[in-house]
């Protein structure tokens, strides 16, 4: 392989001869995580629930926003499988267009929230002494304010509103995932291969992006599809709390918060958001769970 | 040990000293004039400056916030504008419902949560491991509220067992619990079974199955004893966020304390006593978390004796 | 000839690995007289840790005893059931382990230690208990039983702890002892302490041990017999002085070979070429054929009998005859 590359350039060589590896990698892993039912169920469903998130709105039976006068508050029936809430509108419906809302909303704010984690984990990991003190004790500071408390604080700064959920969802993400890739960061450092590169006479900006940036990556991954799911559970608690989407809105968390004040006459309103809550939660972090086995089957 | 404590006390004060700061910078974080967004988009000029001088922002930053700290030690945390009412009188009957709360859901979600992770683990790969998993991993992904919601519509509302809301006897006392427990109990026990299954491989525990011990004494005196030293840090954990954790429940079951006064508090723009909310709460975050650290130094003979 | 203390017979461990049973000890048989000590040598991996283990009954969960006796005093442990096996370990047999740092609990004194066993097989009250942790510990050559009781593993050294863990293997006053690879992780000259004071209790109390080592120097030291293991079967067994005079297997020849012998004059050691076949892709005849240099058609087709060579000496090899002259 090395022949045919003219260019010797040496990125491309090395890639040029990672690649066969590389694939049979992927190819070990997929084997590998194909045997984990519980993990390969859950990521069929958060499929399903992706798709629905992209075709929901052509594909549902009635529009989520369409009133029925005469069919208020029923409960599952033919025609509403999932019943219909005080204005008549379709919960079924409502729900799968609503993933769209809440599944981006969660996702959006996890994305963030690990890319900034990731950077100061990184860097505090890689380059140590002070600026990883620094960042440490602000994660320190973050802390504690422990779980939702740091993104309620945060909405309340910032105001209520479906983008300032995200935001605090994604504040609330940043430093706990810091420390998880700091401590895979120091990890990585100490190991001989990124001794090698920097005998070998690496800048250090090299060694952090070739060398110690993918040997973070796996618990990088594991670590995001878990956070969804807390995401997911945050940006819905904050929803009900009011401090989220708007009522009217379709999404799921905002959705529950009106079917409580119908608890005693239509409990499906809770039941069904809530359910999809559950399950879509539970199937990242099962999904997180299989990866994690998968890729590092000594933690358990 | 006595070096160990100390240096845990002596690192909690910059920590609180830190929190104090964020907190008093809070009301400064709020985008545009926060005396304006207190007195309310059509309040005149006049009401939003009477406002501002009443918060104190109208003097400089450093000014302010020597009266804050000076508010901290005095234990004068200024007013609510809601009622008139001053921050610590506002907060004071709030205390005991949360704590009361948060003592009982921490206790059974303590035992259950352990309990479960210790039976996986004996059972590991076997039925009861499974059922004992798929019990914390629901109570992992559970949505708090919804939990609390379908137990109020089950146990309330269809049985009428038990009351929707309200702290009047101890069975109002049940179902708050149970919301707020369910989250802890399950990482305790995912927590508790990896920990149990990673000291049940070790030598001493062959060790001690080689003297003739029962099983049971095996799991309990050697396995556990030498896991707990880890669990107790991430049950402090928990732990420490539990009286934060009470904002769920006490909206669902309309109970008076903390939680609820937070959200009505932002709700309301009561700036001064959410400040104070979010102090107190750190604190005792920091506060249990000290406590923790102590007893890790104490259950743990390697720190105990150097 | 002496009393019989301990006889394996055919015994057969396997154990579970991706829902298929492969086998890791088959079908293997000695006996240990009261008072002697057997080496059992073999590489890691190969059986000699699940032997003994299987001994204790003291296996993973994965795995399980499929065939065989296990002896003692004429009973069987295979047919005991956990109580009655509780009731053994500790008391009949007892064990010690290669790292001892380990082998102790760690966030327990190590009188609670001692005196769990003891408590637990004699009828004793705390003070008697305390009484023979303290002679046990002295026994051992611990200078200070009295501070050492009242220490936690990790202010020991580790020979300290080696020798408490022979203080507790020994407070029962067992009759028989397994030790496994009991000196690896010790220091040179804390082994050779060890293994002296292991010689001085089999003398005193007449202890039978299964001495578990890859170490040939252990074995030329401290045993009577060796049995030595290869992927999980006896290759060969004999008295100590006629294996290291005249190994028959060739796999013995090569573990002897490898072991350097001061002013030799050779410069480089001959090593065994390969590795340990793993259990599940076991080769179809002998199983060490891969690796043997003298390995023939038949080597790879039929796997050897275990044959006796001359009296006590036996040997798993189609061609000993001709390799014996030849050594």
């Amino acid at each position: 392989m090395a022949q045919t590359n003219t260019n010797l350039d040496q990125n491309k060589f090395v890639a040029a001869e990672e690649l066969p590896k590389a694939q049979s990698k992927v190819k070990e892993f997929t084997k590998k995580f194909m045997k984990r039912k519980t993990a390969v169920v859950s990521l069929v469903f958060i499929l399903f629930i992706i798709l629905m998130a992209v075709i929901a709105p052509f594909v549902v039976p009635y529009a989520p926003d369409q009133p029925d006068y005469t069919a208020l508050l029923q409960g599952p029936s033919a025609a509403h499988i999932w019943g219909t809430d005080e204005f008549g509108q379709d919960v079924f419906s409502r729900l799968m267009v609503g993933s769209r809302l809440s599944l981006s909303c969660a996702l959006i704010a996890t994305v963030i929230g690990t890319a900034g984690g990731v950077v100061l984990g990184l860097i505090a990991g890689f380059y140590g002494g002070f600026v990883d003190s620094l960042i440490m004790r602000c994660c320190d500071v973050l802390f504690a304010f422990p779980d939702i408390l740091l993104a309620i604080a945060v909405v309340a700064i910032i105001g209520p509103g479906m983008v300032n959920v995200m935001i605090a969802v994604a504040v609330f993400t940043v430093p706990s995932f810091a420390r998880i890739i700091r401590s895979a960061t120091i990890s990585v450092k100490q190991s001989l291969y990124v001794e090698v590169a920097r005998s070998l006479g690496c800048k250090n900006s090299r060694i952090l992006f070739v060398h110690v940036f993918p040997g973070t990556i796996q618990s990088m991954i594991v670590n995001f599809t878990m956070r969804i799911g807390t995401a997911i559970l945050a940006a819905s608690s904050l929803s009900f709390l009011g401090f989220g989407a708007n009522v009217t809105e379709p999404d799921w968390g905002a959705m529950l918060s009106l079917g409580r004040n119908y608890l005693n006459t239509a409990p499906h309103m809770v039941l069904f958001p809530g359910i999809l809550i559950f399950l879509t939660v539970l199937a990242f972090n099962l999904l997180g769970d299989g990866l994690r086995d998968t890729l590092d089957p000594k933690m358990n | 040990m006595g070096k160990y404590f100390c240096k845990r006390v002596a690192s909690a004060i910059p920590l609180l000293l830190v929190i104090s700061f964020v907190v008093f910078m809070f009301i400064h974080m709020i985008p545009g004039d926060p005396a304006r967004m207190i007195a309310g988009q059509d309040a005149t000029k006049e009401d939003v400056e009477v406002v501002r001088e009443q918060l104190g922002l109208n003097e400089p930053l450093l000014v302010q916030y020597g009266h804050y700290m000076k508010g901290l030690f005095t234990g004068d945390l200024g007013d609510s504008v809601k009622n008139g009412k001053t921050v610590v009188e506002t907060i004071a009957p709030r205390l005991k419902p949360t704590i009361m709360l948060t003592v009982s859901a921490m206790i059974w979600a303590t035992i259950i949560g352990i309990a479960l992770g210790i039976i996986s683990a004996v059972f590991h790969g076997r039925a009861l491991d499974y059922i004992g998993m798929i019990i914390a991993i629901s109570g992992i992904s559970v949505p708090s509220f919804w939990l609390g919601l379908e137990l109020i519509q089950g146990f309330s509302v269809a049985l009428n067992w038990l009351p929707t809301g309200g702290l009047d006897s101890w069975q109002s006392y049940i179902l708050p619990s149970i919301t707020m427990g369910a989250g802890i109990m399950a990482v305790l026990g995912r927590f508790t079974r990896s920990t149990m299954l990673e000291t049940m491989r070790e030598d001493y525990v062959r060790t001690a199955r080689a003297k003739g011990l029962k099983e049971t004494l095996v799991v309990m005196r050697h396995a556990f004893k030498n896991s707990l030293i880890e669990i107790v840090t991430v049950a402090g954990l928990q732990i420490g966020g539990l009286l934060s954790g009470s904002v769920m429940a006490e909206t669902v079951f309309s109970i008076p304390g903390l939680g609820r006064l937070l959200v009505d508090s932002i709700n309301f723009r009561d700036y001064k006593v959410v400040q104070a909310l979010l102090l107190f709460f750190a604190a005792e975050y920091i506060f249990i978390n000290l406590i923790v650290d102590v007893l890790y130094g104490v259950i743990n003979p390697k720190i105990r004796y150097n | 000839m002496a009393e019989k203390l301990l006889e394996v017979k055919n015994l057969r461990t396997e154990f579970k690995r991706d829902k298929t049973w492969v086998t890791a000890v088959n079908n293997v048989s000695f006996s240990i007289d009261r008072g002697e000590i057997l080496g059992l040598v073999g590489e890691s991996g190969c059986g000699k840790s699940v032997t003994s283990l299987s001994v204790m009954r003291l296996l993973a969960r994965n795995s399980k005893i499929s065939n065989g006796e296990v002896i003692l005093n004429g009973t069987d442990l295979l047919k005991e059931d956990k109580k009655g096996m509780r009731n053994i370990r500790g008391r009949e047999v007892a064990m010690i382990f290669q790292e001892p740092m380990n082998s102790l609990n760690p966030c327990m004194k190590i009188e609670k230690q001692l005196t769990e066993a003891i408590l637990l097989h004699n009828d004793f009250s705390k003070e008697q208990a305390h009484q023979r942790a303290f002679d046990v510990l002295k026994s051992v050559g611990i200078p200070e039983p009295e501070m050492t009781l009242k220490s936690y593993p990790h202010q020991l050294s580790g020979g300290m702890c080696q020798r408490v863990m022979i203080a507790m293997a020994m407070s029962c006053e067992p009759e028989l002892l397994i030790a496994d690879e009991p000196t690896t992780a010790l220091d040179v000259t804390i082994q050779a302490q060890i293994l002296e004071l292991m010689e001085e209790i089999r003398e005193k109390k007449n202890t039978g041990i299964l001495m578990i080592t890859h170490d040939l120097g252990v074995v030329a030291e401290m045993c009577s017999r060796v049995v030595v293991m290869y992927a999980g079967r006896i290759v060969e067994e004999a008295p100590v002085k006629e294996l290291f005079a005249a190994p028959k297997h060739p796999y013995t020849q090569g573990l002897i070979a490898s072991v350097p012998k001061l002013g030799s004059g050779v410069e480089s050691l001959p090593s065994i070429p390969g590795s340990v076949p793993d259990l599940s892709v076991m080769p179809k005849g002998c199983k060490f054929a891969p690796r043997c240099k003298y390995a023939t058609d038949i080597c790879r087709e039929k796997e050897p009998e275990l044959e006796v060579v001359d009296g006590v000496h036996k040997c798993r090899c189609h061609h000993f005859k001709e390799l014996g002259k030849e050594a």
